[in-house]
């Protein structure tokens, strides 16, 4: 077997599994596995130094899309954008946290499969809008939340949005996820139409829609679960309180 | 004129190097030095980019990792506004506060769609390679205005609350990009060329079931390593998808295709790699543990995962 291909580089991937794993800062482990990865090519130092430098500023334009709202968020955050987010989820009686995730998980969805992916997103809409609403709805049917609770609401309101954009967006054909895929089998040599890989995309979406959907009512009934438990657990520190009060 | 993506980083540089300057200016904050110096640098790679050798910004990539692994990206201080403050606010305004916030993603969409007709002389006035971010960034600046004048506040006291996210991101904020930096090497390197080799010679696929699932959990595992689904595709395709589950078993290219892709974002939900997706919002959501985002997608992925294998094996041979 011709052995011309260097395996030393995948010493990088070590690296970086071992980083995470130890829960190293991610800014130091990412920057020691570049250094590790091109050394191990047998890349001079300059080499590496310009590999890294091409590199961050080929990939500047990732940030824009968490750096440009940010001030138009801070300033709609400082006139109490949250607090009426909250306020307005709680209008709605019907609203639980984990019936507001699945509307939103079904919309954006839908949105992303006909190429609307800027419809949500982490920074414009998560932070802004869909975390307090998720917590605003808990909120008008519990009363005020444990910090460990809103974490996890949180933490569903982005996964949501996530798994939303993912298995949406890759139905939409002229998304750049299909034509990297036809691009590449048709240099391989197979010809395939775009709108059969979109098409294909359709039952993982489905199936996306209904696992997800399912764990966001399985979030309500341990919402339910956990602050039943929480208001018991209150009262009855007030009890035994009440009873230490009595000589 | 067109309006580019380079605007757009003339932009941010600027907004980064006013808040490297208020950071400088803080006498409270603990990290001033440091911190300062971390979104200085930052924002020079936005303004001066283009006219740096690449060395020079390898050198002050290395310097800002430093900074940040070494606990030198701190939060200044911002003054709060009061509950009462918030509340009466939210009266006072109440669902005008919606109209900004979604100016950005409804400006974003209509200059997408639009962009292909805003000609003016054979001069497109956005720049088509980059229309979404370009009209995101247009988006952005409507909403400003529109939240300006709503609350009769300068731009000026947007920077602060862009100063003020910033804070709370830290480092975070820079993560995507030095991992979009560290796929690049990859590649440069030859770390793709070398998983395709040992995957392909030493993994039997005599079995058509195993074949499939080398395939579908390759690509998750590979999307772990590399935080990327495009990154894996040509790796695991060319060295498994195309030789073996179309070549050897004749199965449907384009479902193989769409759900090879679709396994990578599985692989997506579950890696830190993935940091625009995964750890940013943890930070933005000020969560204390930073893979909650991915803790709480573990499950929906690896279910989907499963559900891929048998998506594939039962109608890709059909």
């Amino acid at each position: 077997m011709p052995t011309d291909i260097n395996l030393w580089p995948l010493l990088g991937v070590v690296v970086i599994i071992v980083g995470f794993v130890l829960r190293f800062n991610p800014m130091l482990v990412v920057i020691v596995t570049a250094v590790v990865t091109a050394f191990a090519a047998h890349f001079p130092v300059d080499r590496i130094l310009a590999a890294i430098g091409t590199g961050f500023i080929k990939t500047r334009n990732l940030p824009l899309i968490i750096l440009l709202p940010l001030a138009v968020i801070g300033l709609l955050e400082r006139y109490g954008l949250r607090q009426h987010a909250q306020r307005w989820i709680s209008s709605i009686k019907s609203a639980t946290a984990g019936r507001l995730l699945i509307v939103y998980l079904g919309a954006r969805q839908m949105t992303a499969a006909i190429g609307l992916t800027s419809l949500g997103g982490h920074p414009q809409m998560v932070r802004p809008l869909l975390a307090p609403m998720a917590e605003g709805a808990a909120e008008a049917r519990f009363g005020a939340l444990p910090e460990k609770v809103r974490h996890k609401l949180r933490a569903y309101a982005a996964a949501t949005d996530n798994v939303g954009l993912f298995f949406g967006e890759d139905i939409f054909v002229a998304f750049g996820a299909i034509v990297l895929m036809t691009t590449f089998l048709r240099e391989a040599g197979i010809e395939v139409e775009p709108i059969r890989v979109a098409l294909w995309g359709i039952p993982t979406a489905v199936c996306a829609f209904t696992i997800h959907a399912w764990r966001l009512r399985r979030l309500d009934t341990w919402l339910m679960r956990e602050m039943a438990g929480g208001a018991a657990a209150a009262a009855a520190t007030v009890t035994v309180e009440g009873k230490e009060s009595r000589p | 004129m067109t309006l580019t993506i380079t605007h757009l980083y003339y932009l941010v540089g600027a907004i980064l190097a006013i808040t490297a300057v208020m950071t400088l200016m803080d006498r409270q904050h603990s990290k001033r030095y440091s911190s300062a110096f971390f979104w200085g640098l930052y924002s020079l790679v936005f303004l001066l980019g283009d006219q740096l050798p690449p060395v020079w910004v390898g050198v002050g990539v290395v310097v800002m990792a430093l900074i940040a692994a070494f606990g030198g990206v701190g939060i200044g201080r911002h003054v709060a506004r009061s509950a009462a403050e918030y509340s009466a606010s939210a009266n006072l305004l109440g669902n005008k506060l919606f109209i900004p916030a979604l100016a950005i993603p409804v400006v974003t969409m209509i200059g997408t769609l639009s962009a292909k007709y805003l000609v003016v002389g054979g001069i497109p006035l956005l720049d088509p390679k980059n229309t979404t971010m370009v009209s995101l960034g247009l988006g952005c600046m409507v909403a400003l205005a529109l939240v300006c004048k709503m609350t009769n506040e300068t731009p000026m006291q947007g920077i602060r609350e862009s100063r003020r996210l910033t804070d709370a991101l830290g480092w975070a904020l820079v993560l995507p990009q030095m991992l979009g930096m560290l796929g690049l090497v990859f590649s440069d390197a030859g770390v793709g060329k070398a998983v395709a080799h040992i995957t392909t010679s030493y993994i039997n696929m005599d079995v058509r079931f195993f074949a499939v699932m080398v395939y579908v959990v390759g690509m998750a595992l590979f999307t772990i390593i590399m935080g990327n689904g495009f990154a894996a595709f040509p790796v695991m395709t060319g060295g498994v998808g195309v030789p073996v589950l179309v070549g050897m078993y004749d199965g449907n290219p384009a479902l193989m295709a769409a759900i090879g892709m679709l396994s990578g974002y599985c692989g997506t939900l579950l890696t830190p790699m993935a940091a625009n997706f995964n750890i940013v919002p943890a930070a933005l959501l000020e969560l204390p543990d930073k893979n909650a985002v991915i803790r709480a997608q573990v499950p929906t992925a690896l279910a989907l995962l499963t559900c891929n294998v048998f998506i594939l094996y039962f109608l890709m041979f059909r």
